[in-house]
């Protein structure tokens, strides 16, 4: 296969990433607001959202850095989706994924954020600073749980390849790792709940509190970019998850369904549980999913 | 003005003494020593402010801005920014009995990405230059919508001291939403209405801003005494 249908079926597999995870979005806010006895939005309002913000009619900006913050976040989800094996055994969906990728996946989830920390703090505003610090230290301490489940996961299958990590998977639903390796699974699915920030752990935006934490000062296709951004990341985290630990997807219905469900585990805590305080939540991270990580490590050696 | 009743705020020359009494310190021109030892000349109102003044944005022309128009108007995200009496009809507007997240409308914490603003009530002269200083930051287009009657004509607060009488001397206003206070199901035909007017093309208050802007500003600057800040803040 020549490099042009690689990089096109892979920015095709980006369209159909980011249309669904809108979609997803539209669907969990329609969810919550369900819990609440609201309406809710309407299943199309993030694509309205998205025109209205690319077509606001002027921007400001306040420095280089602060108009690079998005771009790097930005580069963050497409870097995942650009990695990430999508769909098994299609030769066309395995976009550029390589024998190490789970390393440099492991290294793209977390630069987006550091780039969004630095134009984030160009822009100013006493609050995205709070939400930086909080978020940066909280997702610190995500790190540790997950990292130690990874690299669990890397020492069963004594591969660094996703690809070969999901092929070790099938043939059934107990070849998972969730039934192969429980602790390890625990450890990241508890994880799992910091990576996508709701609610106990959405302490870095902490409505009502800090507003919206680091893109206050973000506006128009600044935020236009944050949020596009924001629907891949939660598809693609959750393909993630899908491939390490649920078995992957060898079709794009399949990989729909699962990583809803996957999606809608860390919007169920959401629903059920008041949010966390900074120091809580560190701590929590620090207790539980640290500690079955230790033990998923201690088991495989 | 009809709605400035007190003599004394006509007089340019007080007027002039109590702005420089109230510019704040670090806000005055002064020099500064650098690390290295040289004397660099600052002045905060200058150096630190943007002094452009707010530019007209045309619109597009034909179906694609009917479209995008469409999408502002399904898609109207509110400046929590309350005022008087009327902001505590505001929140009530999220909570199921009225729902307004079902007609594309949301709060927004902060100016930067709100596109519609609410004056809820009587505006007094300390929160106008608030009020002011939100717009002024809100990106184009952007929509004021103005509630109970304090806004169109000052209501029981017509002869007060202390707050203003007609919102739109000071900003231009898109729809008013007449009572005291209007209930929340007023405040979402009142969203119905700025859509509407949205659709129409005709909601183009920022231009209107920034056309008028000398005018709006002497009117302002007639009520604000202790204007600590830049013409126009971005």
């Amino acid at each position: 296969m020549d490099l042009l249908t690689r990089v096109l079926f892979t920015l095709l597999g980006l369209f159909i990433i980011l249309n669904w995870g809108l979609l997803m979005t539209a669907i969990m806010r329609k969810l919550t607001a369900r819990v609440g006895k609201r309406v809710g939005i309407r299943w199309y309002q993030p694509w309205i959202n998205l025109v209205k913000l690319y077509s606001n009619r002027n921007s400001i900006s306040h420095g280089v850095m602060f108009q690079l913050g998005p771009v790097f976040r930005l580069l963050g989800g497409v870097g995942l989706v650009m990695f990430m094996p999508l769909i098994y055994g299609s030769e066309l969906f395995t976009n550029f994924s390589f024998a190490g990728d789970l390393v440099i996946i492991l290294y793209i989830k977390f630069f987006g954020m550091l780039g969004m920390a630095l134009g984030a703090g160009e822009g100013g505003h006493p609050y995205s600073a709070i939400g930086v610090s909080r978020g940066l230290s909280q997702v610190t301490t995500v790190e540790l749980p997950f990292t130690l489940a990874v690299i669990a996961l890397a020492v069963q299958y004594n591969t660094l390849s996703i690809t070969e990590i999901v092929a070790a998977q099938q043939g059934g639903i107990l070849n998972w790792t969730l039934f192969t390796n429980p602790v390890a699974t625990a450890a990241a699915l508890l994880s799992m709940l910091g990576i996508f920030m709701h609610s106990p752990f959405d302490l870095h935006k902490a409505p009502n509190e800090i507003p919206i934490g680091p893109p206050t000062e973000y506006h128009s296709s600044y935020l236009g970019i944050l949020r596009t951004n924001a629907a891949i990341l939660h598809v693609i985290e959750a393909v993630l998850f899908m491939n390490l630990f649920f078995g992957g997807a060898t079709s794009w219905p399949m990989l729909i369904v699962k990583t809803f469900l996957i999606y809608f585990i860390s919007v169920f805590v959401g629903v059920v549980f008041p949010r966390f305080r900074i120091e809580q939540s560190v701590r929590w991270f620090l207790q539980v999913p640290l500690i079955l990580g230790i033990v998923a490590i201690i088991l495989i050696l | 003005m009809a709605q400035d009743n007190n003599p004394q705020h006509n007089d340019e020359k007080k007027i002039q003494e109590t702005r420089e009494k109230f510019l704040k310190d670090y806000n005055k021109k002064r020099e500064v020593e650098s690390p290295d030892g040289q004397k660099i000349e600052v002045e905060p109102m200058k150096d630190y402010f943007s002094q452009q003044r707010p530019q007209r944005k045309d619109p597009h022309k034909g179906v694609i801005e009917k479209f995008l128009n469409w999408a502002r108007s399904e898609s109207i995200w509110v400046l929590g920014f309350g005022t008087g009496c009327g902001s505590i009809e505001i929140p009530p507007l999220s909570s199921p009995r009225f729902d307004m997240y079902r007609f594309g409308v949301a709060m927004r914490p902060t100016p930067r990405q709100s596109s519609a603003m609410i004056i809820s009530g009587y505006l007094s002269v300390k929160t106008l230059k608030r009020a002011i200083r939100s717009y002024e930051q809100m990106m184009q287009p952007k929509f004021v919508m103005a509630l109970g009657s304090c806004t169109i004509n000052g209501g029981m607060y017509w002869d007060s001291y202390n707050t203003i009488n007609r919102l739109d001397h000071y900003m231009p206003v898109d729809v008013y939403v007449a009572g005291c206070m209007p209930r929340p199901e007023a405040l979402l035909a009142g969203f119905n209405q700025l859509k509407k007017r949205i659709r129409e093309g005709r909601a183009e208050g920022a231009n209107q801003y920034a056309d008028h802007f000398d005018w709006y500003k002497a009117n302002q600057k007639k009520i604000i005494k202790d204007w600590n800040m830049p013409d126009y803040n971005w």
